[in-house]
């Protein structure tokens, strides 16, 4: 309401701007003229002379050249027609002021303005950390906490499961290495950075991401994840029978109600290993597991499958993406399609060739896959 | 409510607009005089609300309102005060604010000043005034409109582009747009001239103060531009001939030229016809400039073709401005009564010749800027027009212009002489012609066009004191007389001569950075050492740092010379994460008019980072002759002295004289 009331003030002033002339008698006030302009100057130089900045002579020169100006001025303004009023016109003017102001006004706001949106400054609204939030923005809040405080290791803690669930992998990878240099090394801190890694590259267990994951294991061999993935990596590796030790050795020394243990399970019976001590395990029909191989492997063909085409077709749209490139490549060797993945090589290389930056990018990214650059 | 009330404001700003544009035309041609007074209220209540209207958007920024589409996208609030207010005109909406702002400022100016103006003349002027601010409200409220909300604010800004958080970039703009829309006042004045069909004695008073403040403020604006292109962008370059800088040096030549014509029309009564045409070209080149600047069409003739509202909108209104005014001139000029006569040999004839020269060198700037945009559009075949076509087209029209420029003052109105000029200026010949010879020894075999060039500054300088030594009569009476006679000159005599010599000083800055400047490019590890024109330069090592906003790597080096240590020099790169964008900071060493800059690049793997280090001798002379230019023009400002120009009484029988126009 209180809004509405100052526009209506608004209005009236400038409305008021508008009739205040009108309503005044019209004076003889017409204004400097032609006249009064050469009087001043013919004034201003016997001022001049007189303290000497011009001589004697100029001064005669000058003052008849305006002269000459102000008879032909005073010629011209005795023709003028006085100024005169017309009472029509300025009624005529006063309702256009008094109904075109606001209707031009209200016209344009109303088309264009946001009238029930109050102010929104942002020191009121960061006192209110209401529960309704969306979760952006309390990111944003942390994140800019932590853009002025970047030594606060448990805010990056904090921060960093969250980037990491959001699917802001790369922002996340920071978050958690700055976490491990603030807040310390631990082993699940190095298993996260790790999973983090390995969410940049796609769900693929990186070199980078592997050394990680290594490091979590050194610090606590038990580490479940660590592990989890390393058997993963094994996996993608080619390497099956290490990728079936490593998570047998898991079900056996792990406690009987871990959490992963289904998880772990299914990996197991997928790379063709069997659980350990059968009975300690929580027993599964043959059907069951039978179902849990076929669909998980189903499921897992037909899913990166899709994602890999996806990939395959926007980098042919769009081959500026270096990243993309590998991450295909990539895919392709861990799906054991080699040919592909040469042909991909190939393409990619054209795609960049013309930039030199894009291209030595390539070749190291290549050359860390393994396919010499 | 403050963002509404902005919003509303604004809006409220157009409707007088609109009625400052009609009422007070219908007023002169029924001689109304308080219809003709309405042009005066609403002139100043359209002030009083945009003024409110920007002063809400300042204070939105200010308190980061993100619920503001305008903030959100260019504020964040972790920027420093200065930047969040900078930031206001940091962006399309918010300068385009500023310039009908500025637009609304001349128009009030007018409207509190103008007293002594005859009614109808103001009551034309300020209508024209509000034409070209009800175009451009209207484009600001559709297009560009800086108070659109968003209905769910999100809570932290984008922020502003980081090249352009910076100091220079916060002064600069406003100096550019009142130098730009200063100029809105003389073309309001020509337009007023034409349609009243006649040009007032007090249109000769007003349009040259006028002329001279906007031409001070865009010297200003141009030369902070260059110095911020200097350090801001980090390859040492002061002036690229880059579309941008043109579209602000075009109406600077043009305004200059406007500047040397009104002085003949308001002394002399002559020049009038030309004068009107050269205001309405100078706003023109103002209009076009802001047409080029902000449509998007120099980014590219595409992303221009993509979005067009916002383009074909300022393309719209500078056709209707240019063409219809170009019309009217067609239409109205030869009504206009012919100025007075004078001799080709006079002061006169030297401002003529300068008009001729400045303003053929504005045809080629806008040749060069234009053509290749103009053939995008048509063939689709990107050219550029860089700096070999500006040097070869734009010097040989400055060399004239400059040896010419010693003589107009020294020349009498009405009929003047040259050979008495010359004579008067053999001093300024023969400064110039040592000048030379000692530049040519110097440097013997290296480039020959320096020396010229050097020597024609030093003629320029000692040209201008040669005016003032001739005026105090230096040297021919007790140097006592002389003092106080000099206390007694106008002081548009000493701008004059300040402005000129600001010329010289330019030249001589210009020439020695493009010849003598030396550079060392390479990689450094903590502990090289670079050295260039004998200063070793020590890099001490490289420090992360934390800024408000960004995080910046500072490289400390130190500088000695002959084994003594001068001072420490800290360029740095800076990392703005909400953008994901980096800035160089160059670290400038100022020696006397000379300087040392470095700027860094990138960093290697081996921790070696990439530097530039340039020596640049005299290169601050670049900047002061533009400080000495505006410095004499408000010198001339400060003068308000009514002017007339008589002929000293002829002794001789009259020269033949020749029409004006």
């Amino acid at each position: 309401m209180t809004l509405w009331f100052v526009f209506a003030l608004m209005t009236v002033a400038a409305t008021f701007a508008v009739l205040w002339p009108l309503s005044r008698r019209g004076r003889a006030d017409t204004g400097g003229s032609e006249v009064v302009v050469y009087r001043d100057q013919l004034a201003e130089i016997d001022r001049d002379m007189a303290s000497g900045i011009i001589g004697a002579a100029e001064a005669d020169a000058a003052r008849i050249e305006i002269s000459r100006r102000l008879l032909a001025a005073a010629d011209q303004s005795g023709r003028e027609t006085p100024v005169q009023g017309s009472l029509t016109l300025r009624r005529g003017a006063a309702v256009v002021a008094l109904v075109g102001l606001p209707v031009i006004a209200s016209g344009f706001y109303l088309a264009l303005g946001s009238p029930r949106l109050g102010d929104f400054p942002l020191a009121e609204r960061s006192k209110v950390a209401d529960a309704n939030q969306p979760l952006a923005n309390l990111v944003a809040q942390v994140e800019a906490h932590l853009e002025k405080n970047p030594t606060d290791g448990r805010g990056w803690t904090v921060l960093a499961p969250v980037l990491s669930r959001l699917g802001r992998y790369d922002d996340a990878v920071r978050a958690y290495r700055n976490a491990i240099t603030y807040a310390g090394e631990t082993a699940d801190r190095r298993a996260d950075l790790g999973e983090a890694l390995m969410g940049t590259a796609g769900g693929v267990v990186t070199a980078d991401a592997k050394s990680e994951f290594e490091r979590s294991v050194a610090l606590n061999g038990d580490d479940a994840k660590a592990n989890y993935f390393l058997g993963l990596a094994a996996e993608q590796d080619g390497r099956k029978a290490d990728a079936a030790a490593l998570w047998q050795k898991m079900l056996a020394k792990g406690p009987s109600d871990a959490p992963w243990r289904p998880l772990v399970q299914a990996a197991l019976v997928r790379v063709g290993g069997s659980a350990p001590g059968g009975a300690s395990a929580p027993a599964l029909p043959d059907g069951a597991v039978a179902a849990a191989k076929d669909m998980s492997e189903a499921d897992r063909g037909t899913m990166i499958k899709g994602m890999v085409d996806r990939l395959a077709t926007r980098l042919k749209t769009n081959g500026d993406d270096v990243e993309g490139w590998l991450r295909l490549v990539r895919a392709y060797l861990v799906m054991g399609e080699r040919d592909k993945a040469m042909s991909a090589r190939a393409d990619a290389r054209q795609a960049v060739a013309n930039d030199a930056d894009r291209l030595r990018q390539l070749n190291e990214g290549l050359k860390n896959l393994g396919l010499d650059g | 409510m403050i963002a509404e009330s902005g919003h509303y404001a604004l809006v409220l700003a157009l409707a007088l607009a609109l009625i400052q544009s009609i009422v007070p035309i219908i007023g002169a041609r029924w001689r109304d005089a308080a219809l003709m007074n309405v042009a005066r209220s609403t002139a100043l209540a359209q002030l009083l609300f945009v003024a409110a209207s920007f002063a809400a958007l300042v204070t939105l920024h200010v308190t980061s309102d993100f619920s503001v589409a305008n903030v959100y996208e260019n504020s964040h609030s972790l920027k420093p005060l200065l930047y969040k207010i900078t930031g206001v005109w940091g962006n399309h909406e918010g300068s385009m604010l500023l310039w009908v702002s500025i637009l609304a400022l001349f128009g009030g100016l007018v409207a509190a000043f103008g007293n002594n103006l005859p009614l109808s003349l103001r009551a034309h002027v300020l209508a024209v005034q509000g034409w070209v601010a009800s175009a451009f409200y209207l484009f600001i409220l559709i297009t560009s409109n800086p108070f659109l909300r968003i209905a769910n604010p999100p809570l932290e800004g984008r922020d502003l582009n980081p090249v352009l958080q910076d100091i220079g970039l916060a002064v600069h703009p406003p100096m550019l747009y009142l130098g730009y829309v200063g100029f809105s006042i003389s073309f309001s004045f020509a337009v007023a001239a034409l349609l009243e069909g006649r040009i007032d004695a007090a249109w000769a008073r007003w349009v040259r103060p006028w002329t001279l403040m906007a031409w001070i403020f865009l010297t200003l604006g141009i030369a902070m531009g260059s110095y911020w292109a200097y350090y801001e962008l980090g390859w040492g370059g002061w002036w690229f001939w880059d579309p941008v800088e043109n579209a602000s040096l075009m109406p600077w030549l043009a305004g200059t030229a406007l500047l040397h014509s009104a002085l003949v029309m308001e002394k002399r009564n002559a020049l009038k016809v030309w004068t009107v045409l050269l205001s309405i070209l100078t706003f023109s080149l103002s209009l076009l400039g802001t047409f080029l600047v902000r449509s998007g069409v120099l980014t590219s003739v595409h992303a221009f073709a993509t979005d067009p509202t916002r383009g074909v909108f300022i393309l719209l209104i500078l056709f209707v401005f240019i063409g219809g005014s170009l019309s009217l001139y067609a239409w109205r000029a030869p009504a206009l009564k012919q100025g007075g006569l004078f001799a080709p040999i006079s002061r006169e004839g030297a401002l003529v010749l300068n008009n001729l020269l400045l303003t053929t060198a504005c045809a080629t700037v806008f040749i060069g800027t234009l053509y290749p945009l103009a053939l995008e559009v048509l063939t689709g075949e990107k050219i550029s027009v860089g700096a070999p076509f500006f040097n070869f087209t734009f010097a040989p029209l400055f060399v004239p212009l400059l040896l010419a420029v010693p003589f107009g003052p020294l020349l009498a109105w009405k009929r003047g002489d040259l050979l008495g000029a010359a004579q008067r200026l053999m001093v300024a010949g023969i400064a110039a012609l040592v000048a030379m010879a000692v530049v040519f020894a110097w440097t013997y075999g290296g480039a020959t066009l320096a020396p010229l060039a050097i020597a024609l500054a030093v003629f320029v300088i000692i040209g201008a004191l040669c005016d003032l030594a001739e005026r105090i009569a230096l040297f021919r009476i007790p140097l006592s007389l002389s003092l106080r006679r000099a206390r007694g000159l106008p002081r548009a005599t000493w701008g004059t001569a300040f402005a000129h010599a600001g010329l010289g000083v330019a030249l001589i800055g210009i020439v020695c950075e493009t010849t003598w400047n030396t550079e060392y490019i390479g990689t450094m590890k903590p502990d090289d050492v670079a050295r260039v024109a004998g200063y070793e330069l020590r890099l001490d090592g490289l420090n992360p740092r934390q800024g408000p906003n960004f995080r910046e790597m500072v490289a400390q080096f130190t500088v000695t010379r002959d084994g003594e240590r001068v001072s420490a020099m800290t360029p740095s790169k800076r990392n703005f994460t909400t953008r994901g964008a980096s800035t160089t900071e160059a670290a400038l060493l100022t020696r006397g008019a000379s300087q040392l800059y470095i700027s860094l690049g990138d960093t290697a793997a081996d921790g070696a980072i990439a530097v530039r280090i340039y020596h640049k001798p005299l290169v601050l002379m670049i900047w002061w002759g533009p400080v000495l230019m505006a410095f004499g023009g408000l010198l001339s400002l400060s003068d308000r002295r009514l002017r007339v120009g008589a002929p000293k009484p002829a002794k001789a029988a009259a020269r033949a004289l020749q029409a004006a126009e």
